[in-house]
């Protein structure tokens, strides 16, 4: 795969969107309107069989009309039998590359599967690349271009995205725009003719916009093929996958007890982690997943200590560490345990988790975290309990007596500290080089909770519950023993 | 497809670093008495040929002989068992080993990504457990330490009703042993080591069965 064809689909100096339609309800619309709406600073074409103007473009009947050399990618909204002239005239003006939304192709039969050829066929021919067709488009946040006949355009990030559904990028990408954690590149793969999610993700392995990898697939045609490859893209970056679809389990020959215990799944579970591969059952998890490697470092070792401001959620969250295949809640180290007792009343947990039981004053936080952080046998911090102080400003900025009775000051106050503590994990962690994740259900109950928008500003993902936080922290140790095990750096 | 015997299976994987029992060949009662002494007593004594795939299930495998006599008797009586299916037969005199733990370790070829090998917990709950772990062939030592980890039933590995923990890396062998068995043999369709029993905390493969490609 030629990578000047990759540069032309993911930041193209200038785009052809044929078939742009006067119809609001038309993808041929839809299209242009994201493109024009992301804010893209290339030139932008579209063609329109009767030339109306569209969203202000003035469209042409014909690429003939348009000036050569000033696009390069065409995004083809047009009935699949328009197709094959339209590649052609554009490679003639200089269009390295296509994305197809057309449908009509290899999912609608074997006419249509015939259609597909011819289309890579010329494809080839034109030394184009060719993206889908049956796509929903493709996303570079780089280039702030959202060329897509679906919402929505994610803020941008390190995370590049591939996936055999177009439905899985708008997911990942709703989620990007929640957590604010976001893309660099997205791309629906369509059916696949020429570029399949496997080109994709090296492609982003090589990007130096994307540093995590995170795809859907369903289908797999060549595992071993696959295998091979994505150990290359793991050892490059990290990358999270899920897979869909159950196999036929039936076309299997189950000929030796060996082979009847060898469901796909099992040996699709078996290649990733021998490949590095992050293995992820849903999408939330595969996002938060993606995320928390796109915005913390890799932790060295498996020893968690928890830092929460309250009993109840530490207890859950030793409990869901202990239910994960290699992180440990550390036993609180005895030198630790002495110089927290400098920093809290008699009555904290002196144990992991660190339950500063209500004790705090206005800097125990930061403090106790940072001397958790820095202490050598602890490898990554898990900060729970914050946002509760945020939380009832909102109520009483919202209720009848505000700001009367002193709660102007007292709001302001506990607003600033709360944000104050998620900016604190952050700066430490980055001081550090351990990774610190702040969980609160606050992240979903109020986005707006200072706590979660000082996480949210420092560019961390404010994990929805410490059980999400130490799932993704278990993928993130995971990955890191994978490659300490083998020497990779 | 064809198979190996169950000796010539034993001997494609041992020759690879799979621990098999110290077993002999034996053609009548006397041969088999003889190599039942010299081994030690208790004894199992099976009877073997390329054509017999299910000894079990025919009732070609005795345990527990403690004496040269029962080993004459028992090998007269799977002699006179053989049917002309069978082929060519021999008898396979082995020591009888006893541990509570079984797994089970093959090698499987998947249709989507070829030759894997397999680590499972074994026994006769095995397809019900079914808490079992796959690699590609080929494997490292570390890929095999991780298979290990993967099961879910952790706790079978370490002491276990006065049972030493598992030698893991005895049972790193098998599996990387399998994997170079692939490579070496890239006419081997798949391989069954059922039951790869822990005795003393030590693997060892009870029975071994290679399948070749036809």
């Amino acid at each position: 795969m030629k990578p000047g064809g990759f540069n032309a689909l993911f930041d193209p100096k200038g785009i052809i969107v044929a078939g742009a339609s006067t119809h609001p309800g038309k993808f041929g619309f839809v299209a242009l309107h994201n493109l024009l709406s992301s804010g893209y600073t290339g030139r932008v074409f579209a063609t329109n069989l009767e030339g109306e103007s569209v969203l202000g473009i003035d469209t042409v009947a014909d690429i003939d009309e348009l000036p050569a050399g000033e696009a390069d990618l065409v995004f083809v909204c047009t009935p699949a039998g328009a197709n094959l002239e339209l590649l052609r005239k554009c490679a003639a003006k200089g269009v390295r590359a296509a994305f197809i939304t057309s449908a009509g192709y290899g999912e609608a039969g074997p006419e249509g599967m015939e259609a597909q050829k011819e289309l890579v066929r010329v494809a080839e021919e034109l030394d184009l690349l060719l993206a889908g067709p049956n796509g929903q488009g493709v996303i570079s946040t780089p280039s702030s271009m959202c060329a897509q006949i679906v919402a929505p355009f994610p803020p941008r990030g390190r995370i590049g995205i591939a996936s055999q559904s177009g439905n899985f990028v708008s997911s990942f990408n709703n989620y990007a725009r929640h957590y604010g954690v976001g893309v660099s590149r997205a791309v629906s793969a369509g059916n696949a003719a020429m570029v399949t999610v496997a080109d994709y993700l090296e492609f982003y392995a090589d990007d130096d916009e994307t540093d995590v990898g995170l795809a859907y697939v369903e289908g797999i045609t060549d595992g071993r093929d696959f295998f091979d490859r994505m150990r290359a893209v793991a050892e490059r970056m990290p990358l999270v996958v899920v897979k869909g679809g159950a196999s036929d389990v039936g076309a299997r020959a189950a000929a030796s007890h060996t082979g009847s215990l060898a469901t796909d799944d099992r040996v699709f579970a078996g290649a990733c982690r021998q490949a590095g591969i992050v293995r992820a059952p849903t999408i939330e998890e595969a996002y938060e997943a993606a995320a928390t490697f796109a915005t913390q470092p890799l932790p060295n070792g498996p020893n968690v200590c928890v830092v929460s401001t309250a009993g109840g959620w530490g207890v859950v969250t030793a409990d869901a560490i202990s239910r994960t295949k290699g992180l440990r809640l550390l036993p609180l180290p005895d030198d630790l345990r002495t110089e927290l007792d400098q920093h809290l009343p008699p009555r904290w947990s002196r144990n992991n988790p660190i339950d500063l039981a209500g004790g705090e004053t206005k800097d125990t936080i930061p403090t106790i975290l940072e001397i958790a952080a820095r202490h050598p046998a602890v490898d990554s911090v898990i900060l729970l309990g914050m946002g509760i102080q945020g939380n009832q400003g909102r109520m009483e900025k919202t209720g009848p007596f505000y700001p009367e009775h002193g709660l102007a000051r007292i709001v302001d106050y506990h607003e600033r500290q709360d944000r104050r503590f998620t900016e604190a994990a952050a700066a430490i962690s980055y001081d550090v080089g351990k990774p610190i994740l702040t969980a609160t259900e606050l992240s979903m109950a109020d986005p707006s909770n200072p706590a979660v928008t000082g996480c949210r500003d420092t560019g961390k993902l404010c994990y929805a519950s410490a059980n999400r936080a130490v799932t993704a922290l278990a993928h993130l140790w995971q990955y890191a023993r994978h490659r300490q095990r083998r020497g990779l750096a | 497809m064809p198979t190996l015997s169950e000796a010539e299976s034993k001997r494609l994987l041992a020759g690879h670093g799979v621990p098999v029992l110290d077993e002999r060949a034996a053609n009548d009662p006397d041969e088999a008495a003889g190599a039942a002494d010299a081994i030690g007593y208790p004894v199992v004594l099976k009877l073997c040929g390329d054509a017999i795939a299910h000894k079990t299930e025919r009732g070609l495998v005795r345990l527990s002989l403690t004496d040269a006599d029962a080993v004459r008797g028992a090998a007269a009586e799977l002699l006179a068992a053989a049917t002309t299916e069978d082929g060519d037969v021999s008898l396979l005199v082995a020591p009888m080993v006893r541990g509570s733990r079984e797994l089970i370790a093959g090698l499987a070829n998947d249709p989507q990504f070829g030759m894997t090998v397999m680590l499972g917990v074994g026994g006769v709950l095995a397809e019900a457990v079914a808490d079992v772990s796959f690699r590609l062939v080929p494997i490292t030592r570390v890929d095999a330490e991780d298979m290990i980890d993967d099961l879910a039933t952790q706790r079978l590995l370490g002491p276990f009703r006065g049972e030493p923990a598992v030698d893991r890396e005895r049972l790193v062998d098998v599996l990387v042993g399998l994997s170079d068995a692939a490579v070496e043999h890239p006419s081997v369709a798949s391989a069954d080591v059922n039951p790869l029993i822990i005795v003393d905390g030590v693997p060892v493969a009870v029975d071994a069965l290679v399948e070749l490609t036809a």
